[in-house]
């Protein structure tokens, strides 16, 4: 083992409690972070599959005749954005209600009419699901005289992106809170080494050791306490996925948990803040033994 | 090689350490530096090895001004100098060879040359069987003799020595002096703080006597007149 490592070692040994809480800070710091990105991950997959499912419905106007589907339903196939239409009758969207609508099964049962109109179910292709591009179709199909009606469910989309927006914003300022708190705390040990370790410095300088040969172990200190904090952050946010997962039982089964690039990016953010901790307070305190 | 002009010291607090100092030093020269405690003979070896820039007047090394020296060229200048101390300034936690060796590892020597160059050193000193020694095992001039190895390790052309028996009883003190003196056969300059007039009276080096900061005396001129000519 090289000097240098050697005596980032010798560091946890001689300021144990103060490391100890550096890499606590670290890996909070990451593990705020973390947790915001397994919700971000799993949520944005979620959204997709409820993308996919994006449709925007025509009703119909009651008594249109059975040729006019038919050429129109070719027509709307043709539009570029549209993937598939599929026609829905009186008498199926009436089976539909039914089916889901088990409470109202009676009431459906006494009507002498159908009050449920037919519809076109358009899916759109991928690419063309977002609400803007939905609106569009919508727009066009308002167009046609025998369309009474044109909806597209995705409000609560663009409400849901909102509130994940205002999540990633709160979760991030906790996750940077920690990361400065984390970076004061390595600052603070780095002090306390400094000075144990003033003799040995005092000697370094006297032979002819480099300032950066003497801050090296330093930075290395600080480094390495930020993989620990990063290798602490993901366990904790395991834990904190495997419990979660438990708790909610069979239904979501389809969850995720971070994939190798995510975490060598977390090992690499918690490096990260380590040397920025190391290099903030180290060249100051040297300069003073 | 080493050149003192019109050198003043005051440190930060107001003290004068040093009044227009001015002298020089040969190469391959032996100088006792003598005077009272608190003359200025450690502010003069510490403006030597940078770890002070005088306040006015310039130090010269070969011809380098030490106070244009960027703190990054300041471990070069170190590397030339061997310096020890009164108080050897030994790691307690490591052998002998230990500390030796720390002074090469800290200056990136090469690993595998590390071992030899240590030895050499260590038997040149006389302590080749102590290397496994921590400091507490060994006696004071012992230490002082761990001490001038690590100095020596990198081949030093010049030596501060700043009270090297100080802390030393007679016999100890003889033999780290004769240690120096062999330093000195070997072609180092060696400057060498002292207030033990004994051992200056009895060797014939060149001595320069400071007294509250002034240089009242060089044995190179034998009057301070001859000193100041201008
Ligand atoms: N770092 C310092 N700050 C303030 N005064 C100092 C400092 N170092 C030395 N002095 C003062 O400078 C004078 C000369 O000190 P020094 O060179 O150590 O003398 P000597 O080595 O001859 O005993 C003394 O009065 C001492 O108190
Ligand atoms: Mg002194």
């Amino acid at each position: 083992m090289s000097l240098v490592t050697r005596e980032a070692m010798r560091s946890f040994r001689r300021a144990p409690l103060l490391s100890t809480l550096s890499v606590a800070a670290i890996a909070f710091s990451l593990f705020t972070i973390g947790l915001y990105g397994l919700v971000s991950i799993n949520f944005s997959q979620a959204l997709t599959g409820l993308e996919e499912r994006v449709e925007v419905v025509a009703f119909l106007m009651r008594g249109t005749p059975a040729e006019t589907v038919a050429l129109a339903s070719e027509d709307i196939a043709a539009f570029p954005e549209v993937l598939d239409v599929r026609y829905v009758s009186q008498d199926e969207a009436l089976r539909r209600a039914k089916e889901e609508l088990v409470e109202f099964r009676e009431a459906y049962a006494e009507l002498q009419t159908n009050p449920l109109p037919a519809s076109f179910e358009i899916r759109l292709k991928p690419g063309y699901r977002r609400s803007e591009q939905a609106a569009a179709v919508a727009d066009r199909l308002s167009g046609f005289p025998f369309i009474d009606d044109v909806r597209f469910g995705q409000d609560w989309v663009v409400r849901l992106d909102r509130l994940r927006n205002l999540a990633t914003a709160v979760q991030l300022i906790i996750g940077l809170a920690f990361a400065v708190v984390a970076v004061a705390i390595i600052g603070v040990t780095i002090r306390i080494t400094v000075f144990q370790r003033a003799e040995e410095i005092a000697i370094m300088r006297l032979v002819g050791a480099t300032n950066g040969f003497i801050r090296g172990p330093f930075v290395l200190e600080g480094v390495m306490k930020g993989a620990l904090g990063g290798v602490a952050a993901l366990a904790l946010c395991r834990i904190a996925y495997v419990l979660f997962r438990a708790g909610i039982g069979e239904q979501l089964q389809d969850l995720r948990f971070f994939d190798t690039s995510h975490m060598a990016l977390m090992l690499l953010f918690g490096m990260l803040i380590g040397l920025l901790g190391s290099l903030l307070s180290v060249g100051r305190h040297l300069r003073r033994v | 090689m080493i050149r003192f002009s019109n050198v003043t010291k005051r440190f930060d607090n107001g003290t004068e350490a040093l009044k227009d100092i001015s002298f020089q030093v040969k190469k391959s020269e032996f100088l006792f530096l003598t005077g009272h405690s608190g003359a200025g003979k450690s502010t003069i070896l510490s403006l030597i090895s940078a770890h002070e820039t005088p306040t006015e007047g310039e130090v010269r090394i070969s011809g380098l001004r030490l106070q244009q020296l960027k703190s990054k060229d300041v471990p070069r200048l170190r590397r030339k100098l061997g310096i020890v101390f009164q108080d050897f300034r030994l790691l307690e936690n490591r052998t002998a060879a230990e500390n030796v060796a720390f002074a090469l590892e800290v200056t990136g020597a090469r690993t595998d040359t590390i071992p030899g160059k240590v030895m050499r050193v260590l038997t040149q000193v006389g302590l080749a069987s102590k290397a496994r020694a921590f400091p507490q095992q060994l006696s004071g001039g012992e230490q002082q003799r761990v001490a001038i190895a690590r100095a020596l390790v990198n081949d030093p052309p010049i030596f501060l020595a700043d009270e090297p028996t100080g802390n030393l009883d007679e016999r100890a003190a003889r033999s780290v002096f004769k240690l120096l003196r062999h330093i000195h056969a070997g072609g180092t300059s060696v400057i060498m703080a002292t207030h033990n007039l004994d051992l200056v009276r009895r060797h014939e080096y060149r001595t320069v006597e400071l007294k509250q900061g002034e240089l009242v005396y060089d044995s190179a001129y034998d009057s301070v007149e001859e000193l100041d000519p201008a």
